[in-house]
């Protein structure tokens, strides 16, 4: 079905582990099919990054690797478990920023809350609380509500709150369609800065393929609904990268265009023979 | 400038009460009317009626029943809310019978009630829940409903517990509409307190401005009636404070919203 990618992980080593998922919306009278077949993994410490045409079911599979939504059929593995329900050791950042803070805590309680939850003990959870506010850049802003702040710095405090969670995987879903070029420049740097921080495993959802390119060191190109994966393009951009060098570097333009192309054909509703 | 601000917000307050007052004191000023009688006859009596005994035999027991009857109004119609907002069959099973007791106004269960639970205090506090109880209740359950579902994701997402989830989440979340809610049952509440004491009781306000009025005590009837106005802005007073320190990131979340 799906070609493994050179650089892809196999499954003995994969983190996650997404086989033959398919979800259908049981409707009145009818069913859509959102995603048909999904099958991939992402390897312990990967970045990778989904793209696909608007509609694409992007979202739906994010939800179902979340365990927000359950599959009609296939499953999906997340460190050797079935994911049933939301498993521990993972943390999603959501589009929707100003949604996904609490409004009635202050940006430490939002941060807080999930460590609470978690049981880590005082010392260390304020520990945690102050270097995560302090790596997204928000050292300033404890005690301030989230709707005291702009939408890129909303969703700093989400990213802080995921990161101090100490995740072993971050699945972020369109994360920065809602806020403006420049801040989302910078919170992509600051995605990928953390993740070679921390070396969190990181599937990373978005409609932007500048971006996908940009972020992934694999990307997993989509096709229309019924979904299925069209292609997985490794991404072999030095490691080092920064909005510059890397997006006019001759590569970056070749992976851009080849992806363009994938996302075009998806749109025009080519799909690989099943 | 701060200072002009404090002194037009109390000029904005205080000037239409003191225009009021200043009619009612003009109009009746020489009135010979036995039950219109002069502003400065029913103020007169007004510290001797109230504050020679009565205010501890009268007010406070009317006060003790309405807070008691109030607090479980609100226990009672914020926990059915929150059940049946996040329950969606226990919705569907017992929304019309919502509507229906709702509509029945609950000076008309005075004396039903008064065959099931006396004439004592549990009547009258129980009057004071059954009328009570309806908007929070209803408040609470669309404030439930209306919780953002990306908030509910997050907060599946990281794991929260149960209970986690209905202080941090549910109840916090919903936390504007029930305080719209118990604000329409304060003064559903001081309405019923009145009138759950003018049947069978032996003491309270209500009580007792009745026994003024078929005394033809009318000034200290009256006065009775100018206390219980009070009694309303003060509790009006309190509340806003309450609800001011605990939706404080409520009125900041609009302003915010309006803003943008």
């Amino acid at each position: 079905m799906t070609i493994e990618s050179p650089g892809g992980p196999s499954a003995a080593t994969a983190l996650l582990d997404v086989q033959r998922l398919r979800k259908v919306y049981e409707g009145k009278g009818r069913g859509v099919e959102a995603v048909r077949d999904l099958t991939f993994t992402v390897g312990a410490g990967e970045l990778v990054c989904i793209v696909g045409p608007s509609g694409a079911g992007k979202t739906t599979l994010l939800r179902c690797v979340a365990g927000l939504l359950n599959s009609t059929s296939g499953k999906v593995v997340l460190e050797g478990r079935t994911v049933t329900g939301p498993p521990p050791g993972m943390a999603v950042v959501f589009q929707e920023y100003g949604r996904s803070l609490f409004p009635w805590m202050t940006v430490r309680q939002n941060v807080e809350r999930p460590l609470k939850e978690k049981r880590v003990p005082k010392a260390e959870r304020q520990r945690l609380v102050a270097e995560a506010l302090d790596a997204v850049g928000l050292a300033g802003s404890h005690d301030a509500h989230p709707w005291q702040l702009s939408g890129g710095m909303q969703q700093r405090v989400a990213i802080a709150r995921a990161v101090a969670y100490e995740p072993h995987i971050l699945l972020m879903d369109e994360p920065f369609a809602a806020v403006d070029a420049q801040t989302r420049a910078d919170l992509e740097d600051l995605v990928r800065a953390l993740w070679k921080r921390l070396g969190v495993t990181v599937l990373f959802v978005t409609h932007d393929i500048d971006e996908s390119v940009y972020l992934g060191q694999r990307v997993i190109v989509l096709s229309n609904s019924p979904t299925v994966v069209l292609e997985e393009v490794p991404i072999d951009l030095p490691d080092e990268r920064d909005q510059l060098t890397t997006r006019s570097a001759a590569r970056f333009t070749e992976l851009r265009g080849h992806v363009y192309r994938l996302v075009q054909r998806a749109k025009d509703g080519h799909r690989p023979q099943d | 400038m701060s200072v002009m601000d404090a002194m037009r917000r109390f000029l904005l307050l205080v000037t239409v009460p003191a225009l009021l007052v200043a009619a009612w004191w003009a109009a009746t000023a020489n009135s010979t009317d036995f039950f219109w009688p002069p502003l400065s006859k029913i103020l007169g009596t007004f510290g001797e009626t109230w504050f020679d005994g009565r205010f501890t035999a009268d007010v406070l027991p009317s006060l003790a029943r309405l807070l008691a009857g109030y607090l479980l109004a609100l226990v009672i119609g914020a926990g059915l809310g929150v059940a049946i907002g996040s329950v969606r069959v226990l919705r569907a099973f017992l929304e019309p019978v919502l509507e229906f007791f709702r509509a029945i106004p609950s000076p008309v269960l005075v004396p039903v009630l008064m065959l099931f639970a006396g004439i004592g205090n549990g009547m009258k506090v129980l009057v004071i829940v059954s009328g009570c109880v309806w908007p929070i209740l209803l408040n609470t359950v669309e404030g439930v409903r209306a919780l953002d579902e990306v908030l509910r994701d997050t907060a599946r997402c990281y794991r929260m517990r149960p209970h986690s989830r209905l202080v941090h989440l549910v109840l916090r979340g919903a936390s504007p509409r029930i305080a719209a809610g118990a604000r329409q049952a304060l003064s559903i509440g001081i309405i019923l307190m009145v009138i759950s004491e003018m049947f069978a009781a032996s003491n309270g306000l209500g009580f007792t401005i009745i026994q003024f009025q078929r005394s033809f005590s009318i000034p200290q009837m009256w006065s009775g009636i100018i206390l219980l106005g009070l009694i309303g802005i003060a509790l009006s007073a309190v509340f806003h404070l309450v609800e001011a320190r605990a939706l404080n990131w409520y009125t900041g979340l609009r302003r915010s919203q309006r803003e943008s």
